[in-house]
C-alpha cells in the first residue's frame, strides 16, 4: 500500500490599504501599472520602507496558526531575473522568518482531529503580474501589470504531516476561515489572495518518495484534484517500476492532470544574502501581546462550542463556524431567540437562507432577515400558528419581500387552523368523496390513513395543523367500523 | 575677486546684502562651464535654462531665506535630479531621465540651492579615477594630464575648476576623500546612516553615503548642514538630532587626542606624503594637539573585505537594469538572450567584473566563505575603530597613499582598487571621514589629509580638519 506524503506551500495576500515597502494603494485597479511608484517598479536610487500595518498582519496570523512570533527576525534577498521582478530580487525572510514552528487541527471533531504542523511562515513582496497573450511559450509578447507588486504576502509552509487530498483541502478551508476571522486576508484563491504549491511523494514504507512539486493551483478543488491525480500517477508509475522524476508539474485545470513544467530553469541560485536597506526587524512583547489580544474565537473553537453548547450537527456547525458572517449572524439570532432553539436556527440557515444566498448571490450580512423576524417565526411554528412547511414558504417570503412573518401570515391568510370542529368538516367531506380508501381502511390497510391525510390537507389549502387531521380523521374512521 | 572664486558662504552673504545677483552668480558659473569644460569635461549634462529661472525667481524673493540661497551646485550623476538625465556614468542608463529627486536633492532646493548640472563620475561608482565613466574622462584641473580621482572625479574637478560654487558626490569606498584630494579640495563622507540615500543609484547600499565636496572646511560643514537628518524613506538614517556643524568650526584643537594608525606603515607611501601628513601632525601638535599612536590590527583585510562585500552588494543592486522597464534594451529571441545581449552591452568591464565577483561571493557554496567571512572581517575592523575612539577623538592619516596619476597609468585594476586604501576602511566601518588639502607634492599635486571621527560625531571633524585649514601655507 503506497502512503502519499504531502507538504503545502501557501501564500496569502495581507489586506494591507498600502504595498509593504512604498505607499501604494493595494486596492484593485482595473488600469493596470497605476498603483506604482519608484520604489515598487524599482526605479534606480528607490528605497524599501516596511509597513507597520504588514508586521501586525504577519504576527496576527503567526499567532492564529499557533505559531511562535520571533521577537528579532531580519530581511534577505532574492536574487533571480524576471521580468514581474522589478529590482532583480525580491525582498523576503530567509533565515529567521517572524513566525516559526505552528500547526493547525484539521478533520473530524475533538480527539479525531489531525494536527498538521507549521514549519515557519514569512512576510515578504509579491511580484508584478505577467500577462501574456495566449500561450506562454507562443505569446509574441507579454504584459506586465506592476499594481500587484510589492503586496505584502505570508508565505506559510507547513512539514509533509498530510496523507490525503481530503486534508489538503481541510487544511485550507480551515487556514482560510482563519485569515478571514482575523481579517488579514480575503483568502479568495480565485483572486490569487490566496495561492498554494503543493509537494507530494509517495511512498510504501519509511523512506521518503520522490518529491515533485505542483504549481498553478488556483482553487481548493484543483489542489484536491491535482493531488488526487497525482498519487495515482505516482502510484501506478512505481508499480510498474518506473521511477519519479524530482520535477514541477503544472496543473491543468481543463484536463484535470498534472504536466511537467517545460522550463528548464529550475537549477535557480538565488544567491540569498541580508537585506541591506532594511535593519532588522525587533518587534517588544507588549507589540506582541496587543495583537494577540485582538484574536477573535477561532473557527475550530466555535465549531466545537456549536456541537457542545447548541448541540447541532457536526456538519452545521463546521458550515456555520467556517464562516464568520455565517457564525456572526447565527450566533446573533441565538443570543436573542434562547440557546434551546439553536437547533431550529442552525436548520433554517443552513437549509433556507442558504438556498437563498445561493440563489441571488447574496451575503448574509446583505439580508433583513433581523433575530425579530426569526423569533417571530420561531414563535408561529411554537405556538402551533404554522406548520414547519409553511414556516419555509413564510422565511422564503420574508426574505424577498422584507415583510416580517405575522404580516406574511395574516394577509395570506396562513394562519394554521387548529380548529377541531372546521376540520371535521373538511374531513367529512373528504371521507365522502373517498368510498374506496375509507373501505380499505376499514379492511384493515390502515396505511391509507395517510393518503386521506393528504385530501385534508389539500382541502384546507394546506392550513389545517396536520396533527389536528391526523386525530379527527382516526376518530372519525373508528366510529365508522362501529 | 570674480564670483565663481568665491566660497558658499561669501557669494550667500553677498546675495543676502544685495550685492549680487543670483542670476549674476549662475551666469558667472556657466560661462565658466563654457569656457572650460570642453577641456575639463566634468560635467555630463548641464542644467543652464532651469538654473536660470530658478535664478530669476530666487532674484525676486523679498526674503532670502536658505542656508545655501542661491548657489549653484553639481550632483554627481549617481544622485536622481528630478527631470533630468540620470545615468550614473552608464550607457545603460542614457537617456533616462529621472522621475523623481533623491532626498539630498530635494533638501538641497528646500534651502534655495541651484542645481546646474550633472557630473561625470565612473560607471555606477565604481573606479577611482572617473576613468570608467562610459561617455568621457573628466581631468584634473590641477593639471590635466592627471586624473582627477573617482569615482566622484567631475564633481571634484568641477567645483577645484570653479566650474560650481560647491558639488555632491557619493562614497562607497573613499569616492569623495579620493577625488577631493586629488583635486585640492575639501571632501566628506558622512557616518553612514546620517545622510538619506534615497534616490542615490546604489552600488554598495551598506557602505553608500552622499557627501559634499566643496572649496574649503566651512563650506562643507553648510553643505552637511543641508542635507544631513533622518529621512522616513531611507530605513537606514539614524533618528538622531542633527547639530549645526557650522559651531564646531572655531573652537580650536588644544586637548583634542589626534590618533595616528601604526598599520598605515605597512602601505607603501609617496615620500612627499608622509612628509606632508608629518608636518600636519607637528602643527596640530603645536596648536595644544595630542598626537598617539594606535592600531587598527584588521587594516590589512580591509580591501579584500570591501572586494567582497561592495561587489556582492551591486550584483544584487545592478540586476534592475535588464531593459525591461527602462534604460538600454538589448534584442533577443527569449527572455534569457534579451537579458544578457541588454547587460552586454549596456555595462562596462569594471562593472562586469564587478558583478561576477559579487555573484560569485554569494553562490551556493561560496557564501560562508566569501560573503559570510566577509562580513565577521567587517565587523572586528569596525570594532577595531570603537576601540580606538575610546582613546582617541579622531584619527589622521593622508587620503591616499599618493599623489593624483596619470591616465591609463593604472592598467590592473587591483592597482586601482589600492587607490583606496586609506579611505575604505571607514565605509567598511561606518564612521565619517574628511579629506582636506594639504600641500603639494614635487608635480604641484594636491596631497590630501583625513581626518576620522566617531559615528555621527562630524562636528568633531569639522572642528580639527578646520583648524588644520588654517595651519596650511598658501
Amino acid at each position: 500500500m503506497y502512503k502519499p506524503t504531502i507538504g503545502l506551500e501557501i501564500h496569502v495576500q495581507l489586506m494591507t490599504k498600502t504595498k509593504i515597502f512604498c505607499s501604494c494603494s493595494t486596492e484593485f485597479a482595473s488600469e493596470p501599472n497605476t498603483h506604482v511608484c519608484p520604489v515598487c517598479i524599482g526605479l534606480p536610487g528607490a528605497l524599501p520602507v516596511l509597513n507597520e500595518k504588514a508586521v501586525k498582519y504577519g504576527v496576527k496570523l503567526g499567532i492564529a496558526l499557533n505559531a511562535y512570533i520571533n521577537k528579532f527576525s531580519s530581511f534577505y534577498r532574492k536574487n533571480y531575473f524576471y521580468p514581474d521582478l522589478p529590482k532583480g530580487y525580491q525582498i523576503t525572510q530567509y533565515i529567521i522568518p517572524i513566525a516559526k514552528g505552528g500547526y493547525l487541527e484539521v478533520g473530524g471533531s475533538g480527539a479525531q482531529k489531525k494536527k498538521i504542523r507549521i514549519e515557519r511562515a514569512h512576510i515578504e513582496e509579491d511580484s508584478g503580474k505577467s500577462i501574456h497573450a495566449g500561450n506562454i511559450t507562443e505569446s509574441e509578447f507579454s504584459f506586465i501589470d506592476f499594481n500587484r507588486s510589492g503586496i505584502p504576502l505570508m508565505e506559510i509552509v507547513t512539514l509533509p504531516d498530510i496523507e490525503t487530498p481530503d486534508e489538503a483541502y481541510d487544511f485550507l478551508i480551515l487556514l482560510r476561515s482563519i485569515i478571514r476571522y482575523i481579517g488579514v486576508s480575503t483568502g479568495d484563491m480565485e483572486k490569487g489572495a490566496m495561492r498554494c504549491d503543493v509537494n507530494i511523494s509517495v511512498s510504501k514504507d519509511e523512506t521518503m518518495g520522490t518529491k515533485v512539486e505542483i504549481k498553478n493551483l488556483n482553487s481548493f478543488r484543483s489542489v484536491k484534484r491535482a493531488l488526487e491525480y497525482e498519487i495515482e500517477r505516482q502510484v501506478s508509475a512505481l508499480k510498474k517500476g518506473e521511477r519519479i522524476v524530482q520535477e514541477t508539474r503544472h496543473f491543468d485545470e481543463k484536463e484535470d492532470t498534472t504536466k511537467p513544467m517545460r522550463t528548464k530553469e529550475e537549477l535557480n541560485d538565488y544567491r540569498y544574502f541580508p537585506e541591506p536597506d532594511l535593519p532588522p526587524l525587533v518587534l517588544s512583547d507588549e507589540f506582541i501581546e496587543n495583537i494577540k489580544n485582538t484574536i477573535p474565537e477561532l473557527p475550530n473553537t466555535k465549531e466545537e462550542r456549536y456541537i457542545k453548547e447548541f448541540e447541532i450537527s457536526s456538519d452545521y456547525a463546521r458550515t456555520i463556524a467556517y464562516n464568520p458572517k455565517l457564525a456572526e449572524y447565527f450566533e446573533n439570532i441565538v443570543k436573542y431567540v434562547g440557546i434551546k432553539r439553536a437547533k431550529a436556527v442552525a436548520n433554517f440557515i443552513m437549509l433556507d437562507i442558504s438556498a437563498y444566498l445561493n440563489e441571488t448571490k447574496k451575503e448574509i450580512d446583505k439580508i433583513d432577515f433581523t433575530k425579530e423576524k426569526f423569533k417571530e417565526l420561531l414563535d408561529l411554528i411554537d405556538n402551533k400558528t404554522i406548520s414547519r412547511n409553511t414556516a419555509k414558504e413564510v422565511i422564503n417570503e420574508s426574505l424577498r419581500t422584507g415583510k416580517t412573518p405575522s404580516e406574511i401570515v395574516s394577509k395570506k391568510g396562513r394562519t394554521q387552523i387548529t380548529d377541531e370542529t372546521s376540520i371535521k368538516e373538511f374531513v367529512i367531506d373528504v371521507l365522502k368523496e373517498n368510498d374506496a380508501q375509507v373501505n380499505q381502511y376499514l379492511s384493515g390497510k390502515t396505511k391509507v390513513m395517510a393518503y386521506l391525510t393528504g385530501q385534508v390537507m389539500k382541502k384546507s389549502k394546506g392550513k389545517a395543523n396536520p396533527e389536528i387531521i391526523n386525530k379527527v380523521l382516526y376518530n372519525e374512521l373508528e366510529n365508522l367500523k362501529k | 575677486m570674480e564670483i565663481t572664486e568665491l566660497t558658499v558662504k561669501e557669494i550667500v552673504e553677498k546675495i543676502k546684502k544685495k550685492e549680487i545677483g543670483v542670476k549674476e552668480t549662475v551666469l558667472a558659473y556657466l560661462k565658466n562651464i563654457e569656457d572650460k569644460d570642453n577641456n575639463i569635461k566634468a560635467f555630463l549634462s548641464i542644467n543652464n535654462e532651469e538654473a536660470l529661472i530658478k535664478a530669476e525667481e530666487l532674484d525676486k524673493e523679498n526674503e532670502k531665506n536658505g542656508q545655501i540661497f542661491g548657489i549653484p551646485v553639481a550632483i554627481k550623476d549617481n544622485i536622481n535630479v528630478y527631470g533630468t538625465e540620470t545615468t550614473a556614468g552608464s550607457k545603460i542608463l542614457k537617456g533616462y531621465i529621472s522621475p523623481y529627486d533623491a532626498t539630498v536633492v530635494k533638501k538641497i532646493k528646500e534651502q534655495n540651492g541651484i542645481v546646474i548640472g550633472k557630473t561625470n563620475c565612473d560607471e555606477f561608482a565604481m573606479g577611482s579615477s572617473t576613468e570608467n565613466s562610459a561617455f568621457f574622462n573628466t581631468k584634473n584641473p590641477i593639471n590635466t594630464y592627471y586624473v582627477p580621482g573617482g569615482s566622484s572625479g567631475g564633481s571634484a574637478a568641477s567645483v577645484a575648476a570653479n566650474e560650481t560654487a560647491a558639488a555632491f558626490g557619493s562614497d562607497t569606498g573613499g569616492s569623495i576623500r579620493e577625488p577631493a584630494g586629488f583635486c585640492g579640495i575639501v571632501g566628506l563622507k558622512p557616518t553612514y546612516g546620517r545622510v538619506s540615500r534615497y534616490g542615490l543609484i546604489a552600488f554598495g547600499s551598506s557602505l553608500d553615503v552622499i557627501g559634499p565636496l566643496a572649496k574649503n572646511v566651512e563650506d562643507a560643514a553648510i553643505l552637511t548642514n543641508v542635507i544631513a537628518g533622518f529621512d522616513r524613506k531611507d530605513e537606514t538614517t539614524a533618528n538622531l538630532p542633527v547639530e549645526n556643524y557650522t559651531d564646531f568650526l572655531k573652537r580650536g584643537v588644544k586637548g583634542k587626542k589626534l590618533g595616528v594608525i601604526k598599520e598605515i606603515n605597512d602601505f607603501k607611501i609617496q615620500d612627499e606624503v608622509s612628509i606632508t601628513l608629518k608636518e600636519a601632525i607637528n602643527k596640530l601638535e603645536v596648536q595644544g594637539c595630542e598626537i598617539e599612536e594606535v592600531s587598527i590590527p584588521h587594516l590589512k583585510y580591509a580591501l579584500p573585505t570591501y572586494y567582497l562585500i561592495a561587489p556582492s552588494e551591486a550584483s544584487s543592486n545592478l540586476s534592475r537594469f535588464d531593459g525591461v522597464r527602462y534604460g538600454l534594451e538589448g534584442i533577443g529571441d527569449n527572455l534569457r538572450d534579451f537579458y544578457e545581449d541588454t547587460r552586454t552591452k549596456g555595462f562596462g568591464r569594471e562593472v562586469k567584473r564587478r558583478i561576477l565577483i559579487g555573484t560569485f561571493a554569494l553562490s551556493e557554496g561560496y557564501f560562508d566563505e566569501y560573503y559570510l567571512k566577509a562580513s565577521k572581517v567587517r565587523r572586528l575592523i569596525a570594532m577595531d575603530f570603537e576601540k580606538v575612539f575610546e582613546k582617541v577623538d579622531a584619527l589622521i592619516l593622508p587620503t591616499t597613499a599618493t599623489t593624483a596619476f596619470k591616465f591609463n597609468e593604472k592598467k590592473n585594476p587591483l592597482e586601482m582598487y589600492m587607490s583606496d586604501i586609506f579611505t575604505m576602511p571607514m565605509n567598511l566601518a561606518g564612521i565619517p571621514a574628511i579629506s582636506i588639502p594639504f600641500g603639494k607634492d614635487n608635480k604641484g599635486l594636491p596631497i590630501g589629509i583625513q581626518i576620522a571621527g566617531k559615528w555621527f560625531e562630524e562636528g568633531e571633524i569639522f572642528q580639527i580638519s578646520y583648524a588644520l585649514e588654517q595651519l596650511k601655507e598658501s
